[in-house]
């Protein structure tokens, strides 16, 4: 845990750092003017910023915050998608920096790989369970009165007709 | 001297929760009447004293009792009585004040209105919510103590998180632990029929509307907290997939599970094992939840590292609680097989199939709120896993259970005839498919093939639903009398599944169709925004009461009239220094116009330009209306007749034996 801990420490510790060149740098650089992006682009910009996590807040996406970092963040999708790069391009130039830390949607890699399938396997294990369940259950004709040695011939002789074949209802 | 009285309260508590844990269970193994009905007044006493003990701490607020370490950190003189009464929720102690006011609200509650099971049963059950209030009891006078004391005395208090100062705050927390809390009853009784072998019709009935009423509070807990957070934080999101939210969706989803399972339990006496798993889940749910959202390990896995007394002891907690339950779950639940016959083509078989979808999408939200913890705690690095991962996986397996919604109501129970059920539901889907055609266009949006789609499944939920009415009535001669036989029971299902259809609508048309812009507008400047025009009057400051605000004028326009007049605020509170954004909202059914200041672009200057956001979102009423009749829906069948009727009819036996 204390490599974690330390591990942390220097990340607030360089965002701490960062928090005022970021700042300086939004000082010099004014924000980029909307109109340089034609409306499939502005489509990226919007579902980009909201898939982008903020990273000195508590969970918001760069699109929702009004932190300085975000504002940053957003800049720099704008000034990238307006020379022309794709969405994987920026994702990657952005992960390269900030780490997967940075996408609201996990890339599938080794260690997200149980993520993204797990939901789909408890289904499948779930529907499996489901289908035998009810299978089991299915056309059995349960008689309303029988005494005790009946019900025991009934359990004797389906046992063992379960190896040719399912009973077709009590025996006479 | 009020404080101490209320400590003294809560020591009082754990030792008459202690009773009430090992008495009645004691009494249970003797078979001795006397020791069970201990049970029944260790309950109520107990609830007295918490009761007690809350009034104290809500005096301490009132009278500004500084002396109180946690009434001066989340209070301060000026906060407003409302908000002076609501703090007491306001944080870490007085939330598990909260919540152990509510464990033993439930109890005393099952105390009294227990007539119609078996006198062990029952004790057994108040014995287990006997032990859970102990472990919670612990836990607050050991890590978590509202009642500890100052010195010195500050002259003010720090002040209550600006973020919880909002109307929707006021009712929202006990609501949702009203619901959190209230599937411990279910819980109670799923061990004691683990404990006594018997799980019949007669418990299923009888556990069925406390479900259904812990279940009804929990969802208007979460339809409050997402309006709330949509009014409060300002970027009109409403439900964000945040770890706190996923922290009382998971018990929400398999409480919806459950309730349906206990339906087939009750009717068919199936599924009796996946019921009573079931009802354990749905609390262990709920304490997991409580360790995520109490432990602090959601900020940070270091900080909980560092601080880990409160963490683990619930985690401990977590473990012996379900430890035991599954451990008597192993060893019991084999005894509860049934082999009656069991089509899954029926309704059943449809409600075993909601289940597996229900449980599928908790276990999928449980993964995507516990994956990044795990993969920090193993030092693998960060992830973050947000919206675009849970409405990716979140939408398959969820569409489906919409889908099986229809059937369901139009499957009778045991078996059907697929041509039947197919014949009946031709006008329901007929009606879906036009009508998701055709809203799109209505309502002047593009369309969309996401918006169809959504549009004919909330439309096919509802006409299906209600379509069940309609067979009923015809059914009957005197259309009148039809309509008047019709269950509460069959009313509040038909109103909860019209809930979800509505919520479906909502969801998709608002996340479709919803339109937002970050502009620069200076006083008397205009942006215009899905044909609404918002002009900024003006900006100026304003006294609160304990905050000051830059309060801005928007006029909105449509088609050349003025709709509406819109406040939009910025606050800084005084006494923590907080600035929160007053978003302002005018709404109708179909649409909501949403205004909330950013920053003034010169600091030094508000009468200046500010930035401000602008939100244009359709249909946003609709999604918590559909949360709100889910929530009447549930009241309806739980209030249901025959579970009036059965207990007043179990008073008048009484009555006559208590007379013999």
């Amino acid at each position: 845990m204390s490599v974690g801990l330390r591990r942390g420490l220097r990340l607030l510790l360089a965002m701490l750092l960062l928090a005022p060149a970021v700042v300086r740098a939004q000082d010099r650089a004014p924000p980029p003017d909307p109109a340089h992006l034609t409306a499939d682009e502005q489509q990226r910009y919007d579902s980009l910023i909201h898939e982008l996590r903020c990273l000195v807040c508590q969970n918001e996406t760069i699109g929702d915050s009004q932190a300085p970092l975000a504002a940053d963040l957003r800049n720099q999708v704008h000034a990238q998608l307006a020379a022309g790069r794709s969405d994987v391009e920026i994702k990657r130039y952005l992960t390269d920096r900030y780490g997967d830390f940075v996408l609201y949607r996990p890339p599938f890699k080794a260690k997200t790989w149980l993520l993204w399938a797990g939901p789909f396997l408890v289904l499948l294990i779930a529907l499996v369970v489901a289908l035998r369940y009810a299978r089991a259950r299915r056309h059995h004709e349960t008689p309303v009165l029988v005494d005790n040695e009946a019900l025991l011939r009934l359990i004797g002789s389906e046992r063992q007709s379960e190896s040719e074949d399912r009973p077709q209802g009590p025996p006479a | 001297m009020i404080p101490e009285l209320g400590h003294f309260a809560l020591i009082a508590a754990l030792f008459v929760a202690v009773l009430q844990a090992l008495v009645p269970a004691y009494g249970v193994w003797r078979r001795d009447r006397r020791l069970m009905a201990v049970a029944s007044s260790s309950a109520q006493t107990q609830f007295l004293l918490i009761l007690f003990a809350y009034g104290c701490l809500t005096w301490a607020f009132v009278t500004r009792d500084w002396s109180v370490a946690y009434v001066a950190a989340n209070s301060e003189a000026s906060l407003p009585l409302m908000y002076r009464l609501t703090a007491v929720w306001g944080a870490h102690e007085g939330s598990m004040l909260l919540w152990m006011l509510m464990l033993t609200g439930w109890s005393a509650a099952v105390s009294v209105f227990n007539r119609r099971l078996p006198v062990d049963l029952t004790a057994t059950a108040l014995a287990v919510l006997g032990a859970l209030a102990v472990g919670f009891l612990l836990f607050i006078l050991l890590t978590s103590n509202p009642f500890t004391l100052n010195f010195p005395v500050p002259d003010n208090g720090r002040d209550l998180n600006p973020l919880l100062q909002d109307p929707g705050f006021v009712i929202h927390p006990p609501m949702l632990y009203m619901g959190y809390v209230g599937f411990s009853v279910a819980f109670a009784f799923a061990i004691a029929a683990l404990i006594s072998g018997r799980l019949d019709a007669a418990w299923a009935r009888w556990t069925r509307p406390w479900t259904t009423t812990a279940w009804l509070f929990l969802t208007i807990g979460i339809t409050l907290g997402s309006w709330w957070a949509y009014n409060e934080l300002g970027w009109g999101g409403w439900w964000f997939w945040d770890p706190v939210e996923n922290a009382s969706f998971m018990p929400w989803l398999v409480g919806t599970a459950l309730i349906h399972s206990l339906a087939v339990t009750e009717k068919r006496g199936q599924l009796k094992a996946w019921t009573v798993l079931l009802a354990i889940l749905a609390f262990a749910l709920s304490l997991l939840g409580t360790f995520l959202v109490r432990s602090g390990i959601l900020v940070s896995v270091h900080a909980f590292a560092t601080d880990p007394a409160r963490g683990i002891f619930i985690l401990t907690f977590l473990a012996i609680v379900l430890g035991i339950a599954f451990t008597l779950y192993a060893w019991r639940a084999p005894k509860f097989v049934s082999e009656a016959d069991f089509e899954l083509f029926s309704r059943e078989g449809l409600l075993l199939l909601n289940n597996v979808f229900l449980v599928s999408a908790a276990a999928a939200v449980l993964l995507g709120t516990l994956y990044p913890l795990v993969i920090e705690a193993l030092d693998l690095g960060k992830v973050s896993v947000g919206p675009p991962y849970f409405n990716s996986i979140f939408l398959p397996l969820t569409i489906p259970l919409a889908v099986l919604i229809g059937f369901a109501s139009a499957v009778g129970w045991k078996r059907a005839r697929a041509a039947d059920v197919f014949k009946r539901l031709r006008v329901p889907a007929a009606i879906a498919v036009l009508a998701g055609c055709t809203l799109p266009w209505l309502l002047g949006h593009r369309t969309l093939l996401a918006a169809i789609g959504g549009g004919a499944l909330a439309v096919w939920v509802i006409v299906s639903s209600l379509h069940e009415i309609v067979r009923r009535v015809r059914a009957k001669r005197d259309r009148l009398a039809g309509i008047t036989q019709i269950p509460r029971a069959v009313w509040g299902m038909t109103l909860a599944h019209c809930g979800l259809g509505v919520w479906v609508l909502g969801i998709t048309f608002t996340s479709l169709y919803s339109i937002e812009q970050n502009v620069r507008l200076g006083p008397g400047e205009s942006a215009t925004l899905a044909g609404y025009t918002f002009a900024l009057k003006g900006v100026e400051p304003r006294q609160g009461p304990n905050y000051r605000a830059d309060h801005g004028d928007v006029e909105v326009e449509y088609q050349g009239r003025v709709i509406a007049q819109l406040a939009p605020e910025k606050r800084l509170y005084d006494a923590s220094g907080q600035i929160m954004t007053e978003s302002a909202v005018d709404h109708t059914p179909l649409r909501d116009l949403y205004v909330a200041l950013g920053e003034p672009i010169d600091r030094n200057n508000a009468n200046g330009d500010w930035a401000v956001r602008l939100y244009y979102k359709p249909m946003m009423r609709l999604v918590w209306g559909g949360g709100v009749l889910m929530a009447l829906g549930g009241l309806l069948a739980a209030t249901d007749r025959r579970y009036r009727l059965a207990r007043a009819a179990e008073r008048a036996a009484l009555s006559s034996e208590v007379a013999a």
